[in-house]
């Protein structure tokens, strides 16, 4: 097993180039964080972007800020806080939920895997701020796209292409992502002990109200004791919260308390508020160290709940959602039941589901990301194919016939 | 660009003319195929109409079966199509070709679905931007991005071009409000990217959509996210008596954490066109005009609306007014509303451009417009997404003036060169288009562009969806599929690890 470590975009693109010219499977990793969702990839040859490194440009009030693909997020989100910015997205961190160490990841594995937040209806997920990249498609060829101004439309936006592609079309190089300041204050409110119905009704009220609610969650009775140290067990809690200026987000409390005047509230500092979205964020309720199968679901938020509620009909599942109801993170009991779910999801309005964690058996087994109607799958696989001729890039991470069709016979986690 | 080259028209096309003609009337019966010369007028150039051209035949289908029959047709015979919403594109995206179908849809103008709990509208790609905030405002929401074209431009275009609006700083462009469309390839093949749910189950096939200027597949359908109205909103008018003090103004208030709900900037020229012609109450005593628009719960404004009116006087302003009043907000945007159309006055002809730089270029991007101005022999006139940095310089001339569109266009073309210069783009929100096609090059290697046409390549393989246009060269997609092979040594080798 060869392991390429490059530390330029040269010698990256030598790689690459080295690889499609021998046509030789490549696994992309930069610190391996999320290297437990997909199918399992099995290569001779494995690339590792951690070394390609650094921020190269950081212009706070031009609110934009480029690194190479390798940078630490971590590392980022500090220079970031610094300036008093962040990624409004809320990159959530995979760590914790899949049994690795928290604040791991790169921001190549960033964009690949598009990650956001729960500020997802409100700010948009990486997909949204990403502004411009350098990469390596598999055809060994160097290209960009984008740049570094926060509005472009020059040309097809292959950088929103890279998100979500799980490194299958193209090995980054150097990505420019837009940021923008943090809100000064926040503060959540938890509606108590509202049904899952209720709490959707609510989520969708607080939501549609001039209030600008930045997140909403649903911690049904069996997870809201998994938060904040137990804080919030005993009856369900909806959370709203409010960000922004001081004086702003005052009001704006006063605004849902009056919203939600016949409900029983418990008001959240600031403090514990940003340590409770930082575990909704990051599923800490099933980061439990086992290895049960966890689903994650995006679906139109009224219809989360009906689906999980026909769910919990045949499957012994726990439940909680996110984005108003839009997200939704399952554990499962034993099977992934994935048939069932997929079923389900399509007959509640459609969306999608992908398997972020399970044994490897099970991800060789079940398709990890929801499988497309045929005419889309055909169209994606036409465009791995013309990034990617000889699908040397995580081949089958994303789908069994893109390349690498082979089960996995040893652990590649970690 | 005037010597624009286009795809050779196809022979055997044109020659088949009556017979396609009589074929899309069996597919689009009644009233949706335009054939006489005088019908087809109205549609043969759009907002860039410095360039006309009349298509092979118009055709106003009203269902996506048609669509997928048209195109399904067009493919098995080689045959071009350009799509069209309401014709506004100020890049030529929507320029017809003399071999080509015209398939325009603006027939298709109903709003499908709005539902408030999940705060989506399903429209149909024919609807205007406005029509969808009408749609909603009864209760209260809107759609928040707004090119100022919103009162005729279509859904449908908006989502092929990407578009903007003075709201995008705070709110996103076209691409980060759409959640779903439904399209038809050109092999007639429908499909359904996103949905009301959020992102991809797989590769972002919306996002690529989004702002691919009717290449990649004709869009049908679009679900957007609506957003409640603001409790409120302000606006400040600030001038000072130069670009750099209002640029850094602008720096110093977004470094202070403030993303304004809008945020535009004036020259002296724009200025002063806009108040001969509105009479908004603008001083014409400065350089450069600053709107900055807050918007949010009152309270939240009130507490802005003072730190805004410090920065800008800390930066020299000389002249700062607060709206007091929704009549004093709109007038003081009145003005900037009405900039083409005041330009429009004071020159016979104008031609706007769109390149977006880092902000803290401005005064050097301006200094050089001037320079340009002098060489060039034509005045220009600046309105400015300040925020954002994208730029919309009117160039003015006389189109009847021999050899002035020609140097319009070259001080145009020099404009964007700068901006791509200074680290910018050739287009912040009205697209390639056949404009700005030629300059891809300027931005662009073929490396790159090639990555771009790969894209086209899944979806359009015979280039036959609105070609000629975004590209300054079409290669066929099998001569770039095929692969140059590096075979040699492996890289420095072998770094083994367990
Ligand atoms: C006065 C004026 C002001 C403007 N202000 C702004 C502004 O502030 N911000 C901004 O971003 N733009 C602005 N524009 C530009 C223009 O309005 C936008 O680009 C708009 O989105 C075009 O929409 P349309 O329906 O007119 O599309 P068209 O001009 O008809 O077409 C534009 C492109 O989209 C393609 N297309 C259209 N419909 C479809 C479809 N259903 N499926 C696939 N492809 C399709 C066409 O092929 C073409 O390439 C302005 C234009 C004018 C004339």
């Amino acid at each position: 097993m060869t392991t390429f470590t490059p530390t330029t975009s040269a010698e990256m693109l030598e790689a690459v180039r080295w690889a499609a010219g021998e046509g030789e499977p490549i696994e992309v990793v930069g610190h391996g964080s999320k290297r437990g969702i997909g199918r399992p990839v099995q290569t001779e040859h494995v690339i590792d972007c951690s070394g390609l490194a650094g921020v190269t440009l950081y212009e706070p009030e031009e609110l934009v800020l480029s690194a190479r693909a390798g940078t630490p997020v971590a590392e980022i989100e500090r220079l970031l806080a610094e300036k008093n910015q962040e990624f409004a997205f809320e990159p959530m961190d995979y760590g914790p939920l899949l049994g690795g160490e928290p604040g791991r990841g790169t921001i190549g594995g960033l964009l690949a895997a598009n990650l956001a937040g729960p500020r997802r209806l409100k700010a948009g997920a990486a997909r949204d701020h990403i502004l411009g990249i350098q990469a390596v498609s598999g055809r060994g060829e160097a290209f960009k796209s984008g740049g570094r101004v926060v509005k472009n439309v020059t040309g097809y936006d292959l950088s929103k292409v890279m998100a979500g592609s799980w490194g299958t079309l193209a090995v980054l190089t150097d990505v420019t992502f837009k940021v923008l300041p943090r809100s000064e204050t926040e503060t959540t409110m938890a509606l108590r002990g509202l049904t899952e119905e209720q709490a959707i009704a609510a989520m969708a009220a607080a939501m549609g109200s001039s209030a600008e609610v930045s997140a909403a969650a649903h911690l049904p009775e069996t997870v809201t004791g998994k938060v904040l140290d137990g804080a919030l067990s005993g009856r369900a809690s909806t959370l709203l919260r409010l960000e922004g200026f001081g004086p702003s987000v005052t009001y704006r409390t006063e605004m849902l308390k009056t919203l939600f005047s016949m409900l029983e509230i418990d008001t959240i500092d600031e403090a514990a508020s940003r340590s409770l979205w930082r575990q909704v964020r990051d599923v800490v309720p099933f980061a439990d160290g086992t290895g049960k199968p966890v689903w994650r679901v995006s679906m139109a938020p009224s219809e989360g709940h009906r689906m999980v509620m026909a769910l919990r009909m045949q499957a012994a599942v726990d439940a909680y959602y996110d984005w108003q109801g839009g997200l939704i993170w399952l554990r499962m009991e034993s099977d992934s039941e994935a048939d069932t779910l997929r079923a389900l999801v399509r007959r509640h309005g459609g969306g999608h589901a992908t398997l972020v964690r399970a044994s490897l058996a099970e991800r060789a087994a079940v398709p990890v990301f929801e499988p497309q109607p045929a005419a889309l799958a055909a169209l994606s696989a036409r465009l791995k194919t013309e990034f990617d001729p000889k699908a040397i890039l995580n081949p089958g991470r994303m789908v069994a016939s893109h390349g690498g069709g082979v089960a996995a016979s040893h652990a590649t986690g970690g | 660009m005037t010597g624009l080259a286009m795809p050779k028209p196809d022979a055997a096309t044109l020659s088949r003319r009556a017979e396609i003609v009589a074929d899309m009337k069996i597919i689009v019966p009644g009233e949706g195929v335009v054939d006489a010369v005088n019908g087809m007028r109205a549609f043969e150039s759009d907002g860039l109409t410095a360039y006309r051209q009349l298509p092979l035949v118009v055709v106003l289908p009203e269902t996506t079966a048609q669509v997928a029959r048209i195109l399904k047709y067009c493919n098995d015979r080689n045959i071009r199509v350009v799509p069209r919403g309401s014709g506004t594109s100020l890049s030529g995206g929507a320029l017809p070709l003399e071999d080509a179908v015209l398939l325009v849809m603006s027939r298709f103008n109903r709003i499908l679905d709005i539902d408030y709990a999940n705060r989506t509208v399903t429209a149909q790609p024919g609807v205007t931007n406005l029509g969808i905030t009408h749609a909603v405002e009864q209760e209260g929401f809107y759609y928040a991005p707004d090119p100022s074209s919103q009162i005729a431009c279509s859904i449908g275009g908006n989502v092929a071009e990407n578009s903007g609006g003075v709201h995008c700083l705070k709110y996103g462009l076209t691409a980060n409000n759409v959640l779903g469309i439904e399209m038809v390839l050109m092999d007639g093949q429908v499909l359904r990217l996103g949905g009301k749910h959020l992102d991809a189950e797989g590769y972002d096939l919306l996002g690529v959509m989004t702002g691919s200027e009717g290449l990649l597949g004709v869009v049908t359908e679009v679900t957007v996210r609506i957003l409640k109205r603001p409790e409120a909103a302000r606006a400040l008018l600030i001038g000072f008596p130069s670009s750099e003090e209002a640029g850094q103004c602008v720096a110093d208030i977004i470094g202070a954490g403030i993303i304004p709900g809008g945020m535009e900037m004036m020259d002296g020229p724009a200025i002063r066109a806009a108040e001969d012609f509105v009479h908004a109450g603008y001083p014409l005593d400065v350089e450069a005009l600053l709107i900055v628009e807050l918007d949010g719960p009152g309270p939240e404004i009130d507490h802005l609306i003072g730190q805004v009116e410090a920065i800008a006087a800390r930066n020299g302003s000389t002249a700062c007014r607060i709206s007091t009043s929704e009549e004093e907000r709109l007038v003081f945007w009145a003005g900037r509303k009405a900039a083409f159309p005041a330009v429009g006055r004071i020159s016979p002809d104008y031609y706007c451009m769109d390149g977006t730089i880092p902000r803290k270029e401005l005064p050097k991007v301006l200094a050089g417009m001037r320079a340009m101005s002098a060489r060039y022999g034509l005045g220009v006139a600046n309105v400015f997404h300040a925020g954002d940095g994208n730029l919309h310089p009117l160039i003015l001339y006389d189109a009847n003036e021999p050899g002035e569109l020609e140097k319009a266009e070259a001080f145009g073309s020099d404009i964007l060169r700068l901006c791509v210069e200074v680290g910018g783009v050739l287009t912040g929100e009205h697209g390639v288009g056949v404009e700005k096609r030629d300059l891809m090059g300027t931005m662009f290697t073929d490396d790159d562009l090639d990555h771009q046409m790969r894209v086209k390549c899944a979806f359009d393989p015979n280039h036959l969806l609105n070609p000629g246009k975004v590209f300054p060269q079409l290669r066929r997609c099998a001569e770039m599929g095929r692969m140059h092979v590096h075979r040699g040594q492996m890289p420095f080798p072998d770094i083994p690890r367990f």
